[in-house]
C-alpha cells in the first residue's frame, strides 16, 4: 500500500521544503522506499536542501513533455539506497505543470514506491492546485503566529474542497520555547484548539536545521540535534506508532526556576 | 518585595500570545464564513425547519449574518413572524 502526500502551508517560507526532505529521509532511514517530488516549479529547493543540486539531467517538465522517462528525471540519493527526488524546472513557470499532469505522474510513481511525498508551493493558486491534485494525503506545515495559522486554516478548507483530501495532519514548525514559556507564543494546545488538525509533531526553531541544509544534508540524520529527534518522531507517527509528544521544557531557565521556586508559574 | 520581583518575572503581564489566539479565533470565524457562504444557508435552511414548529415565519424576509463587534463576532438573525401555533399543537 503506498502513500500520497502532499506537504503544503499556504503561507511561504513556513518550512515545507524542510519537512518533505526530512520525514524523506527519515522514512527511507527506516528502509521504506521513498521519493519526493518538488512541485515548486521556476523556484525549486528541494534538490539544494537534500544535496542533489550537481546531478540534475532532466526533471518533471521534461518527463511532461515526453522529452524523456519518469525513471531518467528520478534522482537516486547517495546516502540511502531507497531514496529518490523528482525535481522540477527552474526556469519555466507553474503553468508548466497541470492538476493532470500531477495525477499522471503520481499515478505511476506509486506503482514504485511506498512513498510519494510532494513539496508543493507556497500560495493557493495554480501551482498549489497542480501539486495537491495527485495527492490522497495532507501535511499542513505552520509556525505559530496568527499569519500563518490562519493561512493553514485557509488550505485546510481548499484541500476538502478542492482535492477531497480531508483531515491534514498538523505539523508545527519553528516552535521558540522560551518564548512559550514567557507567554509570547502559542502553544501546542492553542493551535490544536484553533484548527483542530490531529497533530503530527512539533520542530523547535533550531539552528542546527540551517547547519544541516548549509551542508544538503537532512537534520534528521543529526542523531544529537533536538530537531533531528523531533523529525525521527514524526516518521515514527507516520508509520502508525504512539511516539508522545517531545516535551521541549527540560532546559529550564533560571527565572523559569526562581518563578517555580517562588510559587508563581 | 515580592510584587516587585512578580513583576520582574513577567507574572503581572500575561504575554502576546493569549493575543494572538484571540484574533485568530475572530479572524477564522470570517475567514470560514467567507469562504462557503452555503454554510449560511445550510444553516438558515435548518433555523427554517425548526423554527416553523412553534411559529409561521416569513422565509422570504428571513436574514442571518455575522456581524463583528470589538473583540466578539454574534450571529445575528431577523425573522418577520407571522403567526403563532398554539401550544396544544406541540405536545
Ligand atoms: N525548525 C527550523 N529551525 C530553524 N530554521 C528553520 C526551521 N525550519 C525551516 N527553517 C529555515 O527556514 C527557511 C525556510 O524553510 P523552507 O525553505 O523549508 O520553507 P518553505 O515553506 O519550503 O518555503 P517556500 O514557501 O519558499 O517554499 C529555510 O532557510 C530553513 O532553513
Ligand atoms: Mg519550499
Amino acid at each position: 500500500m503506498s502513500e500520497v502526500i502532499v506537504v503544503t502551508s499556504g503561507k511561504g517560507g513556513v518550512g515545507k521544503t524542510t519537512v518533505t526532505a526530512n520525514i524523506g529521509c527519515g522514512l527511507a532511514m527506516l528502509g521504506h522506499k521513498v521519493v519526493l517530488v518538488d512541485a515548486d516549479t521556476g523556484l525549486r529547493n528541494l534538490d539544494v536542501v537534500l544535496g542533489m543540486e550537481n546531478r540534475i539531467v532532466f526533471d518533471l517538465t521534461d518527463v511532461i513533455e515526453e522529452k524523456c522517462r519518469l525513471r531518467q528525471a528520478l534522482i537516486k540519493d547517495r546516502r540511502f539506497e531507497e531514496l529518490f527526488m523528482l525535481p522540477t524546472a527552474q526556469t519555466k513557470d507553474k503553468s508548466a505543470v497541470t492538476a493532470k499532469d500531477m495525477q499522471n505522474i503520481c499515478a505511476q510513481l506509486r506503482e514504485h514506491f511506498d512513498y510519494v511525498i510532494i513539496d508543493c508551493p507556497a500560495g493557493i493558486e495554480q501551482g498549489f492546485q497542480s501539486a495537491v491534485a495527485g495527492a490522497e494525503k495532507a501535511i499542513v506545515v505552520t509556525v505559530p503566529e496568527v499569519a500563518a495559522v490562519r493561512d493553514a486554516d485557509r488550505v485546510v478548507g481548499l484541500l476538502e474542497a478542492k482535492a477531497e483530501i480531508h483531515d491534514p495532519k498538523l505539523i508545527i514548525n519553528r516552535l521558540r520555547v522560551q518564548m512559550v514559556q514567557r507567554g509570547d507564543m502559542m502553544t501546542l494546545e492553542d493551535m490544536h484548539d484553533i484548527l483542530g488538525l490531529e497533530l503530527l509533531g512539533v520542530i523547535p526553531d533550531d539552528e542546527r536545521v540551517v547547519v544541516a541544509t548549509n551542508r544538503g544534508e537532512p537534520v534528521v540524520t543529526d542523531e544529537d540535534s533536538i530537531s533531528g529527534r523531533a523529525f525521527r518522531h514524526i516518521v515514527r507517527r507516520m508509520l502508525g506508532e504512539p511516539v508522545p509528544l517531545m516535551n521541549f521544557d527540560h532546559r529550564e531557565g533560571f527565572l523559569s526556576r526562581l518563578r517555580k521556586i517562588m510559587g508563581l508559574g | 518585595m515580592l510584587d516587585f520581583l512578580a513583576r520582574l518575572l513577567g507574572r503581572e503581564s500575561p504575554g502576546s500570545k493569549d493575543v494572538a489566539k484571540e484574533r485568530l479565533r475572530l479572524v477564522l470565524v470570517h475567514d470560514r464564513a467567507d469562504v462557503s457562504p452555503q454554510l449560511l444557508q445550510l444553516l438558515k435552511n435548518d433555523m427554517v425547519e425548526v423554527i416553523s414548529k412553534y411559529m409561521e415565519i416569513d422565509e422570504k424576509g428571513l436574514d442571518v449574518t455575522l456581524e463583528r463587534a470589538d473583540n466578539q463576532v454574534a450571529l445575528v438573525a431577523s425573522i418577520p413572524v407571522k403567526k403563532m401555533k398554539r401550544v396544544a399543537h406541540l405536545a
